[in-house]
């Protein structure tokens, strides 16, 4: 274990069961041939990421992925795949040719291997916060206001800013998916 | 727990390059750049534990900004279907070379 201070060991053991559900759900999603089944599958991995996300101290960002995720983008994306029909497995595979899967192949392992020599790298200590600090926070404000007070303070900008991209988004979807008449 | 929750990452968004790499069907392909999305939210939630709230500021962000572009991109999928019948990524070569 990297971090610090000791883990309690059935804490480990859940944390990896929840990775490995995540990491085994992402695999079956994206081997799925139906639409639907595969987006089943990806709800599974969202809700094994948010269970990530309370052992990480993150309780309200767990709540939010719950709700946010697996509640409103999956239900669009499934209400598009009832919508245009999709529903059943077509007729032949939609797997890309040998050189399509050698490429991911090659990306992939790249990308790991990128990944895990990040992870080797370490940090300045004056930049890491002692361990602990997130969860004795929480303890101390509770879930929401650690992460409310940065929000409406130091990133107030960003946070005004998604209002803008929210509404560009609503008026862009509404433009795409209006029905096109000459007499318009 | 930080290595830990990163191979986790790495391994999902592996698994969400492969997917838009691989599969045609433009729906999946689209939730595979969510599961990607999602992958690194991991990431910023472990360094948030760490390195302080500010990632969890920015997982937010990356939500909102994740549920618009879900919004467009389903209205453009509904778009090409009406054009084309399929959402088969084979059949929407318009820009190849």
């Amino acid at each position: 274990m990297a971090g610090p201070g000791a883990t309690p060991l059935f804490y480990t053991f859940f944390f990896y069961i929840f990775g490995l559900t995540a990491v085994a759900a992402g695999l079956v999603f994206v081997t799925r041939k139906s639409p639907v089944a595969a987006a089943m599958w990806l709800v599974v991995t969202m809700f094994a990421i948010a269970a990530l996300y309370v052992m990480l101290d993150a309780q309200f960002i767990g709540a939010i992925q719950v709700m946010v995720y697996a509640g409103a983008i999956m239900v669009v994306f499934l209400f598009v795949i009832m919508l245009l029909n999709l529903g059943h497995p077509s007729q032949f595979s939609d797997l890309r040719s040998f050189g399509w899967k050698l490429a991911a192949g090659v990306v992939g392992l790249g990308i790991m291997a990128e990944i895990f020599t990040l992870t080797r790298g370490t940090v300045a200590h004056p930049y890491v916060l002692p361990a602990g600090f997130a969860a004795g926070q929480v303890a101390r404000e509770g879930v929401i206001a650690p992460l409310a007070g940065p929000l409406f303070r130091q990133y107030l900008l960003a946070f005004e800013l998604t209002s803008v991209v929210l509404l560009v988004a609503i008026v862009g979807a509404v433009v795409l998916g209006m029905r096109r008449t000459n007499a318009g | 727990m930080l290595v830990d929750s990163l191979f986790f990452s790495a391994v999902l968004f592996t698994i969400g390059v492969a997917g838009v790499l691989i599969r045609r069907n433009a729906i999946i392909v689209f939730m595979c750049v969510e599961l990607m999305l999602n992958a690194v939210n991991l990431s910023f939630i472990a360094f948030a534990r760490s390195y302080g709230v500010g990632g969890q500021v920015f997982v937010l962000l990356v939500m909102t900004v994740a549920a618009a572009e879900a919004a467009v991109g389903l209205a453009i999928i509904i778009a090409v279907f009406r054009h084309r019948q399929t959402v088969d990524l084979q059949n929407v070569n318009l820009l190849k070379g």
